[in-house]
């Protein structure tokens, strides 16, 4: 027995040996093929940055960011090796332990890609005071006090206002062709949309209030429902929530919530011979629903990055509150579906044109109504932390100025047309 | 062996019972026991992956204990802190185990002590931060006893099955979480709690720095519990009488114990013990509240106190290990940018030699003989 139990130490020992051996001749290459890239390398080799993401290349939300920066670092000539990526770190204190690590590692700025990750990254910010750190989408930076402590959103309420014309300009040709069936309005004879969301909070309001004044700026006579998850990401709750809303005779499935859940669930509709079709968000949706997705609202975040990298990289100090729409090409709408209305791509041109041109203002006095009131007053910054907003007015010049006081957006008025099914 | 009588046909192999092994000759078996583990799982890293496993390796000792001096006492710290976590929830476990008490509830014991400390957080901020600790601590420990508390007094009145009746306790815990969660949401809507009492300035009823060390009251209160627990079941009355029970309750009741007493007394303080892990987490680590905030230690804890055969010095050194290859793993996995999966299987191969060397150190195989040798 003693003699097996030694053969077979023997043979570990050297399977063991043999595959070491295999496996630092195989780094050696990996390090020789680091080296060839740094060579082309402008950046300063020493820079190093640290990126908490919620999900990986497998959620879109988190694939964009990651697409973002990986763009953003070759543009500015930084390596590989040069950025360190925390993936699936939950909402929770291990935001916290990735960030300490990050700073371990030598990282100068620091980027955290979801909401529910501010309150660590903020803890963080203020235990290394000589370290950036960027809680992107979040809306805490400026009223902390921290100088190393950032937030930044693009306006992408002017792509889902865009997404909006695109479902706009659909429904109208259903109009048109008498495809709109009696169950799909309401008994005052509006025509219904359906909207997926996340969260209730002002992120989420400031969104689909957009998509609706998109659709409204086609169509006048429209009204929107919107159901919540409770999630960024459920595949499954979303499919829910589409399906309990095509059921409720919707026509547009809006979302704003990051998975595909609910364009599949509207693919399997029309598969089924209903009439319903669907907006996404951050990926383009045709692979999974060829024939129900129209487009999808987008966020380039490589504008951001580059930006924030290279301030970071020549030692400046990032903007506290970064935010930038159409205007700098930071937002975008995926390309359109085979779905889509005739002459869409001409008219959503005209609509970015006249967004840049700062023309058309999404969150327009005229356009939308508070309990039947035009608002005139509409505040943006909470200032004793109970989250209701209650200075700095946003309503002068005859628009809502979102994101204009902080990056993230604050626009949280439940406008006429819109009921939220679930918010308790 | 006294095998005077041979068969025609022994089995190739048979297994008895070992009566002892020496103490060198076991501890021998359990480290030939790990080696042989991180030998299997290198030839699978390298077969399914082609990275070397020496840097495998190599990369999950950084991932415990940093890899670089401006990281070195920082991760290490944070190894220690989970490391303390672990080991307290298994102290907590050790009296209900060696009572043979399936106490699979720690995870609901953890979360409602972690609610107690997130509430006196919230609400008693304004008491003087000596005051609000003992409250925080007393009201945790409470808290986690009525959770333990409640299946023992069913086991001892109607003779409930203790490990449902845990593990269900554990879905309740989970649910009130959840709720003070909503209550307590920070922002509104955002179904989190947030840091509790943020700021430079607040910070009530956080584990204050001892030495600048922000986790060394966590140390200190652990390693409290564990010598206090380890010499309660080792020389107390309370602790024979809870073996005795352990090994056989027919022989306790005719010793004259009282059973039902000892199993209440002995489930508070194991759910006490529990939700003290869940005060020690919230005030002194996370500063938070969710329903991860166990993250199933609860369940890993029971592997901790029986691979440890509740010696609560050696559940130091498993919990340690277990915490070790869980920080490891994460850093594989981002190191070589491979599924965290793949490092959850490093793990479980490396548990799996650990918890299968008991097999050889409590049993032998015995070959059959060769005829001639037999003859």
């Amino acid at each position: 027995m003693k003699r097996i139990i030694a053969v077979l130490l023997a043979v570990l020992f050297v399977c063991g040996a043999l595959a070491a051996c295999g496996g630092n001749k195989n780094t050696a290459t990996k390090d020789e093929a680091k080296t060839a890239t740094e060579a082309n390398a402008t950046a300063d080799p020493n820079f190093k940055a640290g990126v908490v993401l919620v999900g990986d290349e497998n959620e879109g939300y988190t694939f964009a960011h990651m697409e973002g920066i990986k763009a953003a670092a070759k543009k500015l000539g930084i390596a590989d090796n040069q950025i360190i990526w925390k993936y699936n770190i939950p909402e929770d204190e291990q935001c916290k332990d990735a960030c300490d690590d990050l700073v371990g590692q030598g990282c100068k700025v620091i980027f955290t890609n979801s909401y529910g990750h501010q309150s660590y990254t903020q803890q963080a910010a203020t235990e290394y005071p000589n370290v950036q750190f960027v809680a992107m989408t979040g809306d805490t930076a400026k009223a902390s006090g921290l100088k190393n402590f950032k937030n930044a959103f693009t306006r992408v309420y002017e792509s889902r206002y865009v997404s909006g014309v695109v479902a706009g300009l659909k429904v109208k040709e259903l109009i048109d062709a008498g495809k709109i069936a009696d169950e799909n309005k309401d008994k005052d004879g509006n025509i219904k949309i359906g909207y997926v969301g996340a969260y209730p909070y002002a992120e989420v309001v400031s969104g689909y209030t957009a998509f609706y004044l998109g659709i409204k700026s086609i169509v006048e006579n429209v009204v929107m429902d919107v159901q919540y998850t409770n999630s960024w990401f459920d595949m499954v709750a979303e499919g829910a929530a589409a399906d309990a809303l095509m059921a409720r005779g919707c026509v547009i499935i809006g979302q704003h919530a990051d998975s595909t859940g609910a364009p599949s669930a509207v693919q399997k509709a029309i598969d089924s011979g209903k009439t319903v079709y669907s907006v996404g968000y951050n990926v383009d949706m045709l692979s999974v629903a060829p024939k129900a997705a129209l487009t999808s609202a987008t966020n380039t975040w490589e504008v951001y990055y580059e930006y924030a990298l290279g301030t970071a990289l020549s030692g400046g100090d990032i903007d506290t509150n970064w935010a930038e729409g159409y205007e700098k090409d930071a937002v975008a709408i995926t390309a359109l579906g085979e779905s889509c209305a005739e002459g869409t791509q001409a008219k959503v041109d005209e609509v970015i044109a006249a967004i840049k041109s700062g023309e058309l203002h999404v969150f327009d006095q005229k356009t939308f109504t508070v309990g039947g009131k035009t608002v005139e007053e509409a505040f943006a910054t909470d200032t004793n932390g109970d989250f209701k907003p209650d200075a700095d007015n946003a309503m002068f010049d005859g628009y809502y100025h979102e994101s204009y006081f902080q990056s993230a957006p604050s626009f949280q008025l439940r406008i006429d047309g819109i009921t939220e099914l679930n918010n308790n | 062996m006294a095998a005077a009588v041979s068969h025609k046909k022994d089995p190739l192999i048979r297994i008895a019972r070992r009566d002892s092994m020496p103490l060198w000759k076991s501890v021998l078996v359990r480290v030939i026991a790990v080696i042989a583990s991180l030998l299997v799982a290198g030839i699978i890293i390298y077969l399914l992956t082609g990275a070397s496993p020496l840097n495998v390796y190599k990369s999950m000792l950084q991932g415990a204990f940093g890899n670089n001096s401006a990281n070195y006492s920082q991760k290490t710290w944070q190894t220690i802190r989970d490391t303390m976590m672990l080991l307290c929830i298994a102290v907590g476990l050790a009296p209900a185990f060696k009572m043979k008490f399936w106490n699979i509830g720690a995870e609901g014991q953890v979360l409602v002590g972690g609610i107690v400390t997130a509430a006196c957080m919230i609400y008693f901020k304004d008491l003087p931060p000596v005051l609000l600790f003992i409250v925080m601590f007393l009201g945790s420990l409470l808290a986690g006893a009525l959770w333990g508390l409640l299946p023992a007094v069913f086991k001892s009145k109607w003779n409930t099955n203790e490990t449902l009746f845990t593990l269900m306790m554990n879905y309740v815990a989970l649910q009130l979480t959840s709720f003070c969660v909503a209550k307590w949401e920070n922002p509104v809507g955002s179904n989190k709690v947030g840091i509790i009492n943020q700021g430079v300035e607040n910070q009530q009823g956080w584990f204050p720095a001892i030495f600048g060390q922000d986790y060394l009251l966590n140390v200190i209160l652990v390693m409290a519990v564990t010598v206090g627990m380890f010499f309660y079941l080792k020389y107390s009355k309370q602790g024979y009488e809870i073996s005795v029970i352990g090994d056989s309750q027919n022989t306790a009741r005719y010793a004259g114990i009282n059973v039902n007493k000892v199993i209440i007394r002995t489930m508070l303080i194991s759910g006490a013990v529990c939700g003290m892990a869940g005060f020690i987490t919230v005030a002194g680590s996370s500063h938070t509240i969710s329903t991860s905030t166990a993250g199933g230690k609860g369940f890993t804890a029971i592997i901790v106190a029986w691979l440890a055969k509740f010696n609560t010095f050696t559940m130091i050194l498993i919990a340690l290990l277990i915490t070790v290859l869980d920080k490891g793993a994460i850093q594989v996995a981002t190191e070589f940018n491979i599924s965290k999966d793949m490092s959850n299987m490093i793990t479980g191969i490396i548990l799996f030699f650990i918890i299968g060397s008991e097999f050889f150190i409590n049993y032998r195989l015995i070959f059959r003989k060769k005829e001639k040798e037999a003859a």
